[in-house]
């Protein structure tokens, strides 16, 4: 069971929740529960987000895995100029 | 990843491939394109800022001789919502609107119509002859005159997103992004210095030198080609086709040479217009924009308005800080309001804090996105606060940092811990360099800054094909902007074990190579070098394969070594090795042209810093600032091509003296820009500028095959902030309100004379 932090934005479809638990392998596997659990968060996840596990930032690597113990965090996509 | 050791071409400075053309002016940019009958469009643009269309009548335009086509918003389909992606692209519908209004005019310079003529002349005749009837709407052009509940709206269905409520009641207010950790009203009260100060920075332009310009043509079966100077030819073919309502196939988009975007070419304006033009009238149409049309209607960044808070304890531990930051978006909502909440905090340990930021709709063009979107908004009244503690303090403004600076393992403000990163190198350097410790000239003052930058990774593809006598041809889909094409050649010879001179690279149209994303978020050397890489490792992989199968040998019995492939320790003394060069004359006898391919999204780019230095004087008469001396020293976790990664820096601190010196859009009451040219909105000419120094420092990116980080933004992020405070130790004023031109500075002068 991972813990999944989110941004201020995620939060109002997890009831106001900062952090919330997900048993996922993958970022697809991640993003198919918390659709599931959290409707409210699929328009994000369908606009895009990226994740940050261990520090590194992956954005739209749906088959990136999920180490055990790892620290996830979702974040607003970056483009930049 | 490969490991960056023993490193013989990357860090080089060869001759850059394309110089030569440039100054030779045989280089091809967007307006050089000219085709067999091509007539020329033209764009008739809102006089007003904000106004219902009532109605356009064409007929006079037509009857006009040698008009050939007109188009308005009533030639295009209507768009589907959609992500477009990227700081100040926004929806897609906004943009198709953007390109043409339908009902509305939002701010003065909104197109809405166009002509295709056979000539230049004939096409502005037609734009006189278009009868435009407006229905005048109120004008709000102030940020906090624009948040209010009872401001003119311009978009009745703009209901503000990032609240914990769905909101029921339309507002200018587009979104809110809020960031915050720990306890604010804790943090302040252990606190023994509080700073408070508000911060204005106006709109401001990229001031790319070349204008848009793109001609387009359709063939029989009705596909597209257009040429055009973009950041992106398959970003902005996606854009058109969603805007068209065509399949990404119809469209073949060939990239020119480019005169700057600096974020601002990563969104199409004149595209769509082209094509729907060339279809109505069966020519090829070439469109160009004047520079007033530039600065009327394509990508300025946001102004915003900061207000900021910082508690310091007296060893100079930040123990909270807020910032409230309003950003304008412009017409259509896309300020980047994101990454400024994000970055502001970024290179700091602060327990506690919190961010608002706000993207707010007015009657200005809609923003688009310009080096490090947001963040240097945001960043510089957090370094100007700083700088004021340290002051009050009594601490070098360095040592300021370095007590609260972020490390490996920091928890960024916005989320995860930091992998490596390289501030305290930079606040190292800088305390060390000698533009730092030197005394400061009589009567001038001193000031720095730092800045962030996250740094992206995106989609990329590269092929290499081996030539038969072993030269080198890489083939990229990222338009080369700041030296794609050299450093892609580096990166291929030095992963091939070949001479920098052996490799070409060519920018590849959107029919002839791979996707790539735009030339932008610092992402191309880091993303599409990533896939020349891994496209050479498939080259390298080949050889060994038609080397062992020439030695009658296993694949596992030789390996790449120094540009060869060897038999491995032990196989066999005898067999000589197999150069690329060798492996390419028999590749028609071993299986054929040698060719590797990548494709692929890269993750992991690295987060840059950069810190300033600058030394100014201040003509108490006329109110000009002098920049004496500039020092730019930055993180690119490796420099492929030291000498463009300090262009790169050179460019960013440029454009950020001109952004805190003279650069602003000045609006008269009635919304019209009154300054929509160079003399008027005036960028740095050399003679403005001192030779600036750079200090490129090399902290590796572990996700990256040689360590790049990206550099094209993070350099634009402190020079406005370290200006500011260089101009607080030069005359005892601190000015907040940017630019600080002359009369503003004669203001502040006067004023602190009175007090």
């Amino acid at each position: 069971m991972a813990e999944i932090h989110l941004w201020g934005a995620l939060r109002p479809a997890a009831d106001g929740a900062s952090v919330v638990s997900v048993d996922a392998k993958t970022i697809r596997e991640l993003f198919r529960k918390l659709e599931d659990a959290y409707p409210g968060m699929a328009p994000h996840i369908a606009r895009g987000v990226a994740v940050s596990i261990d520090g590194k930032i992956y954005r739209d690597s749906w088959q990136t895995e999920l180490p055990e113990g790892a620290e996830i965090y979702l974040l607003p996509r970056i483009q930049g100029g | 990843m490969a490991e960056a050791v023993d490193l013989k071409v990357v860090g080089s400075r060869p001759v850059r491939p394309d110089g030569a053309d440039k100054v030779t002016g045989r280089a091809q940019y967007g307006a050089d394109i000219n085709l067999p009958n091509m007539i020329y469009g033209r764009v008739l643009r809102s006089t007003v800022a904000h106004a219902r269309i009532k109605s356009i009548d064409t007929s006079a335009a037509m009857k006009i001789p040698g008009v050939l086509a007109v188009v308005t918003g009533a030639d295009f389909p209507q768009a589907e919502s959609g992500e477009i992606g990227g700081e100040g692209g926004g929806d897609v519908a906004d943009v198709a609107q953007n390109v043409m209004a339908r009902h509305k005019v939002l701010y003065h310079g909104h197109a809405v119509a166009a002509v295709a003529a056979k000539s230049q002349s004939i096409a502005e005749a037609a734009l006189a002859a278009i009868k435009v009837e407006y229905e005048k709407l109120p004008v709000v052009l102030d940020i906090l005159e624009a948040m209010k509940p009872d401001a003119p709206l311009l978009n009745p269905n703009c209901f503000t997103k990032g609240l914990p409520e769905k909101q029921t009641k339309p507002s200018n207010i587009a979104s809110v992004m809020t960031l915050a950790r720990g306890n604010l009203d804790e943090g302040f009260a252990a606190a023994d210095i509080i700073h408070e100060s508000e911060h204005v920075i106006p709109m401001a332009h990229q001031g790319y030198i070349e204008p848009h310009a793109c001609t387009a043509t359709i063939n029989e079966t009705g596909q597209a080609t257009v040429w055009l100077c973009t950041q992106g030819h398959f970003d902005t073919r996606a854009q058109t086709a969603k805007i068209l309502g065509c399949s990404v196939a119809d469209l073949r988009f060939i990239a020119t040479e480019i005169g700057g975007g600096f974020g601002g070419k990563t969104v199409v304006y004149l595209e769509p217009v082209a094509i729907l033009l060339a279809r109505k009238s069966g020519r090829p149409v070439k469109m160009m924009m004047t520079r007033e049309e530039v600065f009327r209607a394509t990508g300025p960044t946001s102004g915003s308005i900061a207000r900021i808070k910082v508690g310091v304890k007296k060893d100079g531990k930040i123990t909270a800080a807020k910032c409230w930051i309003a950003m304008e978006a412009g017409a259509f909502a896309g300020a980047p309001c994101g990454p400024a909440a994000m970055a502001i905090f970024a290179p700091y340990t602060i327990e506690n804090f919190k961010v608002e930021a706000f993207d707010v709709l007015n009657n200005k063009p809609k923003v688009a996105a310009y080096r490090a979107p947001g963040a240097p908004q945001s960043m510089h009244c957090m370094e100007v606060a700083l700088n004021e503690v340290a002051h009050k303090l009594g601490m070098d403004p360095i040592d300021l940092r370095m007590v609260n600076a972020a490390s490996e393992g920091t928890q960024a403000p916005y989320g995860p811990k930091f992998p490596v990163i390289g501030f305290k190198e930079c606040l190292e350097a800088a305390k060390k360099h000698p533009n730092w410790t030197k005394p400061v000239p009589a009567g001038a003052g001193r000031g720095f800054a730092v800045g962030f930058w996250f740094n992206v990774g995106m989609q990329s593809s590269a092929e290499v094909h081996i030539n038969d006598d072993g030269t080198v041809r890489v083939v990229e889909g990222s338009p080369d902007i700041g030296g794609s094409r050299a450093s892609m050649c580096i990166m291929a010879a030095e992963t091939l074990g070949v001479p920098y001179e052996r490799v070409r690279a060519l920018v590849g149209d959107t029919e002839s190579t791979g996707f790539c994303n735009v030339t932008g978020g610092s992402r191309t050397t880091f993303a599409t070098g990533m896939a020349v890489v891994r496209a050479c490792e498939d080259v390298i992989a080949q050889c060994k394969n038609r080397a062992a199968a020439t030695w009658g040998v296993d694949a596992d019995q030789v390996e790449w070594k120094d540009g060869k492939v060897v038999p491995k320790p032990g196989v066999n003394a005898d067999l000589k090795p197999l150069s690329l060069a060798e492996i390419a004359a028999k590749s028609a006898r071993t299986g054929g042209p040698i060719s590797g391919r990548a494709s692929l999204n890269a993750q992991g780019a690295g987060a840059s810093f950069a810190c300033n230095i600058v030394d100014l004087a201040v003509d108490k008469e006329t109110g000009k600032v002098d920049v004496l001396s500039f020092t730019a020293i930055q993180d690119a976790g490796r420099a492929i091509h030291p000498a463009y990664v300090e262009g790169q820096y050179q460019g960013g601190a440029a454009q950020g003296i001109g952004w805190a010196l003279n650069e602003e859009y000045i609006y008269g009451k009635d919304g019209r820009l009154q300054n929509p040219g160079f003399l008027d909105y005036r960028i740095p000419v050399c003679s403005d500028l001192p030779m600036i120094d750079t200090q490129i420092l090399e902290i590796p990116n572990p996700n990256h095959p040689y360590g790049v980080r990206g550099v094209g933004e993070t350099s634009i992020v402190p020079p406005i902030a370290a200006i500011a405070n260089a101009m607080s130790n030069a005359f005892g004023v601190r000015m907040t309100h940017v630019p600080m031109s002359p009369p503003r500075v004669l203001k502040a002068l006067e004023a602190a004379s009175k007090a």
